[in-house]
């Protein structure tokens, strides 16, 4: 148990080191979320009554799609590099090393929206960052993780690549935008908490069922 | 061989004479009119269609153990077949919805998956034409065809809490075809005959397609081993060249 710990450690260590060097995705991860929030208020045209009630649509379009991103080039550049390979080769589990991908792909999202919340909250002029909201994003972007990281391994060893990764994933996270965007709205809108409580169930199964079947099938999609 | 003819006659015939039924024998229901009789077809390809795709689902699971080319066949006829199916469903259903609800599109509960279902089994269609490798395709479809399925309920259930909280402008609850209303006994039979057929026009695609795809699989394989043929005659000039220098 604790060389599978040190095993998943030394991959999210691996990654988030690499990233901190770089910055590369970090960086693209966020101007393209700015870049969504300005297309958002742009294609809207935003007055302060409609803000209100899209803000937490705008939230979690950005996060999904700046995720797509970041969890294309998570395997896409092992895969360019040559270097997924020796990771499998090394001695390890392979659904340790999911577990390493997906807690490096996850932590990288949750440091992009630790940039667009207060974003967001300063240019729509209210107040985004509740802790209700704060967890159903994090709920949210668990499971979508999860499912994103087994994808992206399918897509990093295809022909389409960066294309397909949105048209796997998208369509199997429909309960996630939708669970999230409903808590997050009601959350900003002060409805009292049993009346939304059971968006945050829906996400918690998500994640459990969806964080199975990812480890499940993981081995079937980088063992060769 | 034979079977698949006998099957093609049967398929073909049962067609024919559904539709003739609903055409002519169905009676027209007293508030709904005429386009009422679309839920004959619509109804029986809606529960086949979702049979299909969860017919992939248990040949992924199955090739994920036993990895036999049989299963990833199987599976990818009834994902083709389901989303034929899929889509005959959402078009029926909206040309009903028009006169019914006074609108094309309506995010119903219903509706809403089946087009997420849709969008689901094109991506698994265009992940298999992304991939050359059959043991890769297989396998990768395998484990889509898993995924994308056991999102199905999910989207199901979100969507359902989501029109409990947002009351639809269109009332959600409208009761189908599930015995809402009272059925003339000719009504019935041709109910179960539309059943009937669609199940055995379901089999029926997807023998022939299972059929196509092992025989675009023995293509491929006899191609391949062309190529490894012919990949040789070139070399052996220049090994000779080589060997006379």
């Amino acid at each position: 148990m604790k060389r599978y710990l040190r095993v998943v450690g030394a991959v999210v260590w691996k990654d988030l080191s690499a990233e901190l060097r770089s910055r590369e995705t970090f960086s693209a991860m966020v101007v393209f979320s700015l870049l969504m929030v300005l297309v958002f208020s742009i294609a809207l045209e935003l007055n302060r009554g409609a803000r209100e009630s899209t803000a937490a649509g705008v939230l979690w379009a950005t996060a999904l799609f700046s995720g797509t991103l970041g969890l294309n080039r998570g395997l896409g550049r092992e895969q360019d590099r040559g270097t997924l390979e020796g990771l499998l080769l090394a001695p390890a589990d392979r659904s340790a090393l999911f577990f390493g991908k997906f807690l490096s792909s996850w932590a990288l999202i949750l440091a992009v929206q630790v940039v667009t919340v207060p974003v967001l909250t300063v240019l729509y002029n209210f107040n985004l960052a509740e802790p209700l909201v704060i967890l159903s994003l994090v709920l949210g972007t668990l499971g979508y993780t999860g499912v994103g990281t087994l994808l992206s391994a399918v897509s990093a060893q295809t022909r389409a690549r960066d294309v397909l990764l949105p048209i796997l994933l998208l369509p199997v996270s429909v309960p996630v935008l939708m669970a999230g965007v409903q808590s997050s709205s009601a959350a900003l809108a002060g409805t009292p908490w049993n009346e939304f409580s059971i968006w945050y169930s829906l996400l918690v199964a998500y994640d459990v069922i969806f964080l199975a079947v990812a480890v499940m099938v993981f081995e079937a999609v980088v063992g060769d | 061989m034979k079977s698949l003819k006998w099957l093609n006659v049967s398929a073909a015939t049962l067609l024919a004479v559904s539709l003739a039924l609903v055409w002519f024998a169905a009676p027209l229901e007293a508030t709904m009119g005429a386009v009422q009789k679309i839920f004959y077809f619509h109804v029986a390809a809606a529960w086949v269609g979702m049979v299909g795709f969860f017919i992939t689902f248990v040949a992924g699971i199955v090739y994920l153990v036993r990895p036999n080319p049989r299963w990833d066949r199987l599976g990818a006829a009834t994902a083709e077949v389901g989303l034929l199916l899929s889509i005959i469903t959402t078009v029926t259903g909206s040309i009903w919805a028009r006169p019914a609800w006074n609108t094309w599109w309506t995010w119903d509960v219903r509706l809403t998956t089946y087009t997420i279902a849709i969008l689901i089994y094109i991506a698994y269609l265009f992940l298999r034409g992304a991939i050359d490798d059959p043991q890769r395709r297989a396998r990768f479809s395998a484990v889509y065809g898993v995924v994308g399925f056991v999102s199905v309920p999910l989207t199901f259930l979100s969507i359902r809490l989501w029109q409990s909280i947002h009351p639809a402008v269109i009332g959600t609850a409208t009761p189908t075809s599930q015995g809402g209303f009272d059925m003339a006994p000719i009504m019935a039979v041709i109910v179960v005959m539309a059943q009937v057929t669609t199940v055995v026009l379901f089999v029926t695609l997807t023998a022939n397609r299972y059929r196509l795809i092992e025989l675009q699989d023995q293509v491929d394989l006899q191609k391949a081993r062309a190529m490894l043929a012919e990949g040789d005659l070139p070399s052996q000039p220049a090994a000779s060249a080589a060997a006379t220098k």
